[in-house]
């Protein structure tokens, strides 16, 4: 089989169609953002580590002989006034996002690629500013304007290799300021990445064999058939092949920039009365939901952010069964100030901040109420919140049955617009939970009580389950005694047998009194208890 | 006794009924002898009897909301009204019964103040959970509360504070009837409807330390300000199959055995 070289038409074709690249690299960019969020100079040799190995170092550093993988112990001996820092990944991200924005003043529609690179569609600004070096150049020039960095560009006519060109270029110590950008003309993409080393290409396991198999350039890799390299390495090699031919299969997804629709609310002086606090937030919390709505959204959880003057925030997500209203919000906020309770528990000062952010947003057209209503349901959720707002957010609760073997633990109550978390499955078996019917009242904090058998003395259950003495009466605290008819039990249940802390073993009784009324009574560690009435 | 005299005037313009109380109509139906003639005396009765509750409710279109047969034949109309509220005498599982209809048909209901009530056995009887809303402790806004509840929710329970003041008595009573929701209160409460009570209760399936609990059959009592005497009916609640069903003479009710706690069986040998 021969190499068919891949048609040259198809590829000019292609080529064609294919939109420019602008590609902006801040080298070190881990370095760059960390150095500038603690505020160092410049030119002090500085590392960031991870796992006690140096994961970046500043130019100056490597000026020392410090590079990457080299111990940190090690690192200080060749540099002994060295500045390290743990490597911190969000911190990267946090970082790039001004620059970002930056260059959306200028060019719309950028792609990121990962922290320290992004791209961006050149043929606009190209015309718009005269030429695609005029355009690398000024975006060069206004991110420099936002961090101390030594910014490159590179364009060509896929993303690939518009990274390559970007990583062609030289850096700020050369005297030409136009070097920093490089600009593959179209078509030339081939040309460009041929005498580039196979390495490029960050696939290590078919890199190690092509060259192996003396293909040790990307030119040589691209002189392959393309039939023939999908034929041998697959969907992957087809792709690289692609890549070392300067045709990048990859598309290009601009991102869409974000919508600030936070609010943040400043107290001078701090404040400390629910009340001053609530009215401080009404006017905003309009304003927060005026800017959902004009984005046409509507948010269906939003966290609210509290600081106080000593530094501590408290924060919390809630839930809407809808969406918020400005009146929820204020709500919210106030359940907030209250539950965090300011000077007793968590907040030990005023409240110098408030922040709202939309947690979960969701299209405004997906919420609106139907020409004619949209049922009962607003109507029930109207009248639940107003009785939420009077007694607070736990005041309404909606019950849900889950799987347990005490009473208590099968019931789970929610506050009404909260989300249901941590149910156990009610299918499993539960051996030990209790036969039907059930009663109808279940105790919320179960009654002592006093059980004697016919001879007056107290009724127990000894090693081998068996009550000592059959239960005639039972009395509480605080009421008459009243006499059994019927009783049934022991029905034993152990909780947790394998661990000593939190064993509970206890004994459980059915029994009728001569009211015609049926009790569950629990005998445990802790004495005689009625836990529910069957009335 | 305007009230009374209002009645009288109505009852006239109905051409064929004759002034004479309900109790007295009854009456007259018992005393007639033949079967075939007493049941049609009877039918006779309940439509005369219908007939004057119409006229003596207090609203003119008042509609029933789904009630149990058993215990609705009971109450006067026929079944829980709107817009009306009515006691029920601590027995939730009596308070359920009468829940589980409306929810089942589709209503919302609240229950408000009632920290004890037991969700499992609500679910159970058919209440349905997805449509049911807890207050359990409203505290000193319980009218407040109740009233902004009966706003959207067509069946609320609630128990009524220790005193309730004669203006918010009206005025609960007042919404009640403009939102046509239907309060169950657990306890006595002065403009309530009829009064559903449970009389003597008796547990099948449990023994003197063996079995357990599997049936009840009880009477309940309806005692209401438009009938004279209270009216009263034989029920399972629940029986064996956890249903509610009017009890009959003849049957015995035998527990699941399948059900029975294995260690009871096991005590007994032993003791034996």
């Amino acid at each position: 089989m021969t190499g068919v070289p891949v048609p040259a038409p198809v590829q000019a074709s292609l080529s064609a169609s294919l939109p420019r690249v602008l590609v902006l690299w801040c080298p070190d960019w881990p370095v760059v953002a960390a150095r500038q969020h603690e505020k160092l100079p410049v030119d002090v040799p500085f590392v960031l580590t991870e796992k006690g190995l140096v994961f970046a170092a500043s130019a100056s550093a490597r000026a020392e002989g410090i590079s990457r993988g080299l111990r940190l112990r090690e690192a200080q001996s060749r540099f002994p006034g060295l500045i390290d820092r743990a490597y911190d990944p969000a911190l990267d991200s946090r970082a790039f996002e001004p620059v970002i924005a930056g260059i959306e003043e200028l060019i719309p529609g950028v792609q990121l690629l990962r922290p320290g690179m992004c791209a961006v569609r050149v043929r606009g600004a190209a015309q718009y500013y005269g030429g695609e070096k005029a355009a690398a150049l000024t975006v060069i020039d206004r991110v420099n304007e936002i961090v101390a960095s030594d910014a490159r560009v590179g364009v060509a006519d896929a993303l690939f290799t518009a990274v390559h060109a970007s990583r062609s270029t030289v850096g700020v110590d050369q005297v030409s300021r136009s070097a920093r950008a490089r600009i593959i003309p179209a078509g030339e993409s081939a040309q460009f990445l041929a005498p580039l080393a196979i390495s490029v290409l960050d696939e290590p396991q078919i890199v190690t064999l092509l060259i192996k198999l003396g293909i040790s350039t990307l030119g040589e890799f691209a002189q392959l058939a393309h039939a023939d390299v999908r034929t041998r390495f697959g969907d992957l090699g087809a792709r690289l092949h692609a890549l070392a031919s300067g045709r990048d299969p990859q598309a290009f997804i601009a991102r869409t920039p974000p919508l600030d629709l936070d609010v943040v609310i400043d107290f001078e002086p701090a404040l400390d009365r629910v009340d001053q606090i609530t009215f401080g937030v009404r006017s905003r919390a309009d304003d927060f939901i005026e800017g959902l709505v004009r984005a046409q959204l509507v948010v269906t959880a939003i966290r609210i952010e509290l600081d106080s003057e000593s530094g501590e925030i408290a924060e919390r997500v809630w839930l809407h069964p809808r969406s918020f209203a400005a009146t929820d919000v204020v709500d919210r906020v106030r359940w907030q100030v209250q539950g965090s309770n300011l000077i007793e528990a968590g907040l030990s000062s005023g409240i110098s901040r408030v922040r709202i952010v939309p947690e979960t947003v969701d299209a405004i057209g997906n919420h609106e109420t139907g020409l004619w209503g949209s049922g009962l349901e607003p109507r029930i959720h109207h009248g639940l919140a107003r009785v939420q707002s009077m007694l607070g957010h736990g005041g309404v609760l909606v019950p849900t049955v889950q799987g347990g073997r005490t009473l208590q633990s099968r019931q789970q109550l929610t506050a009404w617009g909260d989300r249901s978390t941590g149910q156990r499955s009610v299918q499993r078996p539960w051996p030990g939970s209790l036969p039907a019917p059930l009663p109808g009242t279940v105790f919320s904090s179960r009654h002592a009580v006093h059980v004697f058998a016919h001879d007056g003395s107290s009724v127990s259950v000894d090693e081998r389950g068996h009550v000592v003495a059959a239960p005639a009466s039972f009395a509480t605290s605080d009421s008459r005694s009243r006499t059994l008819t019927a009783w049934a039990g022991p029905w034993p249940l152990d909780g947790r047998w394998w661990e000593a802390q939190s064993r509970g073993r206890s004994w459980r009784f059915q029994a009728v009194d001569d009211t015609g009324c049926a009790w569950l009574l629990v005998l445990d560690d802790g004495g005689w208890w009625a836990e529910a009435r069957y009335d | 006794m305007s009230h009374a005299i209002d009645t009288i005037e109505h009852m006239f313009e109905y051409e064929q009924v004759s002034p004479v109380s309900a109790h007295a109509l009854s009456a007259i139906a018992e005393a007639l002898p033949s079967a075939p003639s007493r049941s049609a005396a009877a039918d006779r009765v309940t439509e005369l009897q219908s007939r004057i509750a119409q006229m003596q409710s207090r609203t003119l279109d008042s509609q029933l909301i789904p009630t149990h047969p058993a215990i609705g034949k009971l109450l006067p109309g026929g079944g829980l009204q709107q817009g009306t509220v009515y006691s029920i005498d601590r027995s939730m599982m009596l308070l359920m019964a009468l829940l589980a209809p409306p929810s089942a048909a589709g209503s919302w209901c609240a229950v408000i103040g009632v920290p004890e009530f037991g969700i499992e056995a609500a679910e159970r009887f058919g209440v349905d959970l997805e449509r049911l809303v807890l207050i359990p402790h409203p505290g000193d806004q319980w009218l407040a509360v109740t009233a902004a509840i009966v706003d959207v929710v067509d069946v609320v329970v609630t128990r009524p504070p220790r005193r309730a003041s004669d203006s918010a008595v009206a005025r609960l009573a007042s919404r009640l009837r403009q939102r046509k929701s239907t309060l169950l209160m657990m306890g006595s409460w002065p403009q309530s409807e009829a009064m559903v009570s449970l009389g003597e209760s008796l547990w099948h399936g449990i023994g003197d330390g063996h079995g357990h609990l599997a049936a009840r059959e009880v009477t309940v009592t309806v005692t209401s300000k438009s009938a004279a005497r209270p009216r009263s009916a034989r029920l399972w609640l629940p029986d064996s199959s956890e249903t509610i069903r009017a009890y009959s003479d003849h049957e015995t009710v035998k527990p699941p055995l399948a059900a029975l706690p294995e260690l009871t069986v096991l005590t007994q040998r032993v003791s034996a």
